[in-house]
């Protein structure tokens, strides 16, 4: 059979770089072809060469058979590609018909807009592949999961054959994962070929129907759902065994370290993000908190380390009323925080790896004298530290925007685990990190844990949160639904809470913690 | 001892090449190159001799503009730096007068060059924290205004106490034009850009004011009094050769500027608060308080540059709108890419061009307007890099955002 889309000898450079070396990738029609590499194996510069925002150095791309001279996306789209960023592109104040039309817009006479016939289009695209999509709805409204799919009707409206999906499922619940595969089955289903990528082993299992490995800009493996295993995938994608499973005892918890009693967080235009919330975190326990994206986990964190102020309720930290602290008192109190948006919090990324290694202790003993800096200590400070958290970095004087995006978050975690600390505030300590990564500040976590330190953990990989939290804190809306018992808590169950739903069973659980904490 | 001293001395040397070449000076130079270029065409294209030589024939044409743009530029040249013949034989005959007029040029030079140093570290400092001072002009008139009037109302102090009061006044009255906006900007968010110019035409209509009321001379109109002698800064030289210790002082705040904010913690907090506020608030970094602190002193230095004109140079105020000092300043610290010792650097290039081109139009009558013309392109090529990377065919610095880097696993790609 003939490959739809057939890429040869692919290679592009960059400076010093070599992102693609000669790869070959043949899509057959009406196949789930799952790529997986870790971050900056290549994956996100081959598809950007195949939607043209690339033009590679070497090697051809045939489409049906015919070469494609693929200078820009135009003519990707012309040719039948189409490409589901990982940040969706569309524009929130827009109804759904604006947003699929907006670049390819039907125009009546007078040049007026024929909206009704796109609408109709719209709908018909949703029913075809069951996307339940309203024409009429603003974006703004729909859930991430609706959006993506809006994103999929954009792509299909242009008519494109073969749909390249970046990352699609990193912002989804697991329900909305499992709905996001269906959907892909009808796609493939109606003829489409899907090319998907990702660094999640357990989805490529799933959905895929062929499965190509790259590392280092080469293509390192292929195989299927079938006939590979998670282990051999993960080693493949790495270069070396990987330990999936996080091993870990069960917890040991000691005295309170944190205590949140009923917290209120309002955002500037004062709506309310955290709602009313009670917890309490031990010294030598994990409490993950759960929830999709935008129920209040950001806000908590903010407000528990001082960026953020609490408008009711009492944060107390190892005994001492921090609920007005500012981030460096909470800081000195002996609380170390991995924030979630590492790039713009935790790290100033044109200065060098070393002085990010002092962020926030710069102006102690023994990095500054009075008012001098010790450029010398700074020096051998990260020296050791890039040596005991693997830090992969030409110097320790590079600027910390030259690291992949895993040897900055060892930065921040360096930096952060460096110091005697009492409790860890982590918020997605490995978004977007791969395997290799992932497995490292893992293995990490749990060791502060066993050291004796509290940890909050906030996730929205429910998979991570189950992996490591002692007791697993559901949030949504800014509220906590329940904390339950990490052992004994479902995914299934989770994904509920997670959308809001508070079954009996849950009920039920939550009172079992409950009685089980009055009696511990 | 003295060789202690000496090695000192190489050791900030190289400190000091260290930290130019770090700010990528071949892109600089060749930004000013083809500024260069650019302005002469423009020179000879709006002079009309040029076009009657290309009316008679071509290559007339193309050597009267050749010869054209060679005279602007070697007087400009010798305007600024002076005629080297003159300079070497003046050497060698020793004559007082004809040493004096032949290195005039290279010293006035270096007068100007004085303000915009102090202006140009005072708009970096600014920048290096994030905030966009625009009210240098105004700083300074402030500065100088007030710092004529300790000049002129303190009478009988002895210079040691005299100057350096003045200037302290002079260096206050600029912090307070700075503090204002600085203020402004940490307490109730509004935007510093607008402060700061709207600081500038309270500044200049209120030193206006002053100098035709209060400060104004019994004896002589639209003009402030003499300031005392005492008051004066030392001058190195007999006049008319007006350089004066107000180099030095600029040097040495250049210098400071430097150590403070690339050696010390309050540095560390300016550099942070500028790059990335909300990691400076994570580290704790109380960045509303150095919002204020970059913009007061900011405004302090810009307001030492007034005082030190008007104890050094002027000795009273005149009526006059702007000397655009405060301005040209913001295009001197960002040639300099906000690094204090390099801003000696591009001030000595402002300050040479702008000394030189007076020199310039008296000679050749092309108009002052062409250096700013000049000037406009040089900025213009430095703020669009890709340009001059085009036309010279310059790699990227370093590895853009498009290029994929190590990964997880720190193999190299």
């Amino acid at each position: 059979m003939e490959p739809i889309l057939e890429l040869r000898g692919i290679t592009k450079r960059f400076p010093g770089v070599l992102a693609n070396d000669h790869i070959d990738l043949k899509l057959y029609k009406g196949e789930i072809l799952a790529l997986l590499g870790e971050n900056g194996a290549g994956k996100t510069t081959l598809m950007n060469i195949l939607y043209g925002l690339y033009t590679p150095d070497e090697g051809e791309i045939f489409v049906k058979g015919k070469r494609l001279d693929c200078q820009s996306p135009t003519d990707a789209i012309h040719a039948g590609i189409g490409m589901v960023h990982q940040h969706f592109m569309l524009i929130p104040v827009f109804d759904v018909t604006e947003n699929v039309m907006l670049g390819n817009e039907y125009i009546k006479s007078g040049g007026f807009l024929d909206k009704p016939k796109a609408a109709k289009q719209v709908l018909d695209i949703s029913k075809q592949y069951s996307l339940n999509i309203d024409p009429n709805a603003l974006i703004e409204d729909l859930p991430i999961g609706l959006q993506q799919r809006v994103e999929i009707i954009k792509i299909l409206f242009h008519d494109a054959e073969i749909l390249i999906m970046d990352e699609p499922s990193a912002v989804l619940t697991p329900q909305e994962v499992e709905e996001l595969f269906n959907i892909m089955d009808s796609l493939i289903a109606q003829g489409k070929s899907i090319i998907f990528i990702t660094h999640k082993l357990g989805e490529v299992m799933e959905c895929s129907d062929r499965i190509m490995v790259i590392r280092g800009g080469k293509v390192v493996g292929e195989s299927t759902p079938a006939e590979a295993d998670p282990e051999k995938l993960a080693a493949m994608m790495v270069g070396r065994a990987v330990e999936l499973k996080v091993e870990k005892e069960r917890s040991q918890p000691k005295e309170t370290v944190l205590e949140v009693e009923n917290l209120t967080v309002v955002n500037k235009n004062k709506k309310i993000e955290v709602d009313d919330i009670s917890f309490e975190v031990r010294a030598g326990e994990i409490l993950g908190i759960a929830g999709v994206q935008g129920n209040g986990q950001t806000e908590l964190v903010r407000c528990l380390t001082g960026l953020m102020k609490a408008k009711l309720g009492r944060i107390s930290i190892v005994g001492e009323d921090a609920t007005h602290f500012d981030p460096r008192k909470i800081t000195e109190l002996g609380v170390a925080h991995i924030p979630e948006d590492r790039q713009k919090d935790g790290l100033v990324l044109p200065i060098p790896v070393q002085d990010n290694l002092v962020l926030n202790t710069y102006y102690q003993e023994p990095f500054a004298k009075g008012i001098v800096l010790q450029p010398e200590i700074i020096h051998s400070n990260a020296k050791e530290l890039i040596n005991d958290f693997d830090i992969r970095t030409p110097s320790s004087t590079v600027p910390v925007s030259g690291l992949s995006g895993g040897n900055q978050q060892k930065v921040i975690v360096a930096r952060e685990f460096s110091r005697p600390i009492k409790l860890l505030i982590a918020a997605q300590p490995t978004r977007g990190l791969d395997v290799g990564s992932i497995e490292y500040i893992h293995r990490r976590i749990i060791e502060k844990r066993d050291e004796g330190c509290a940890i909050l953990l906030v996730s929205t990989e429910l998979d991570e949160v189950m992996q490591l939290a002692d007791r697993i804190a559901v949030m949504y809306r800014g509220k906590i639904l329940a904390i339950v018992d990490a052992e004994i808590a479902t995914k299934e169950e989770l994904g509920l809470l997670m959308a809001g739903i508070t079954t009996e069973i849950s009920d039920k659980k939550r009172r079992d913690t409950t009685v089980r904490e009055i009696v511990t | 001892m003295k060789e202690k001293n000496h090695s000192e001395k190489k050791k900030f040397f190289s400190i000091f090449l260290e930290e130019i070449q770090k700010s990528s000076v071949t892109y600089i130079i060749l930004a000013i190159f083809t500024g260069l270029v650019l302005g002469g065409i423009i020179a000879a294209a709006t002079t009309q001799e040029i076009y009657e030589a290309f009316r008679e024939s071509f290559f007339g044409g193309i050597g009267e503009s050749l010869r054209f743009i060679w005279k602007t530029y070697s007087s400009l040249f010798t305007g600024s730096f002076g005629n080297p013949s003159k300079m070497i034989s003046s050497l060698f005959s020793g004559d007082r007068n004809a040493l004096r007029s032949a290195y005039k040029p290279f010293l006035e030079s270096l007068v100007v060059t004085t303000p915009y140093l102090l202006t140009g570290v005072a708009v970096a400092l600014g920048f290096q924290a994030g905030v966009f001072n625009i009210g240098g002009e105004g700083q300074l008139f402030m500065g100088s205004i007030m710092a004529g009037w300790a000049g002129w109302t303190f009478k009988g102090l002895p210079s040691i106490i005299h100057v350096p009061l003045a200037l302290l006044i002079g260096i206050l009255a600029g912090a307070l034009w700075g503090f204002i906006p600085g203020w402004l900007k940490a307490k109730t968010g509004s935007h510093e850009v607008i402060n700061t110019i709207m600081m500038n035409y309270i500044a200049f209509n209120l030193s206006q004011y002053l100098i035709i009321g209060p400060f104004q001379d019994p004896n002589e109109s639209f003009k402030t009094r003499f300031i005392e002698e005492s008051a004066r800064l030392f001058r190195f030289f007999q006049d008319p050769l007006r350089l004066h210790i107000g180099l030095f002082i600029a040097l040495a705040v250049a210098v400071i500027a430097w150590y403070v904010l690339y050696k010390t913690t309050w540095g560390f907090e300016f550099r942070i608060v500028g790059l990335n506020p909300s990691a400076s608030k994570y580290a704790g970094v109380n960045s509303s308080l150095i919002t204020i602190l970059a913009l007061t002193i900011s405004g302090a230095i810009a307001g030492l540059a007034g005082a030190v004109e008007m104890l050094g140079v002027n000795f009273r105020a005149v009526q006059s709108l702007t000397t655009g000092y405060g301005f040209d300043a913001i295009a001197i610290a960002l040639l300099a890419k906000n690094h204090p010792l390099v801003v000696i650097i591009t001030a000595m290039l402002f300050g040479f061009m702008r000394q030189g081109s007076r020199v310039m139009q008296i000679n050749t009558g092309i108009p002052i307007d062409i250096i700013s013309i000049l000037q406009g392109f040089i900025l213009f090529f430095i703020a669009a890099p890709a340009i001059i990377r085009t036309i010279y065919r310059l790699k990227e610095p370093k590895q853009g955002d498009l290029t994929p880097q190590m990964t997880g696993s720190g193999e190299k790609i």
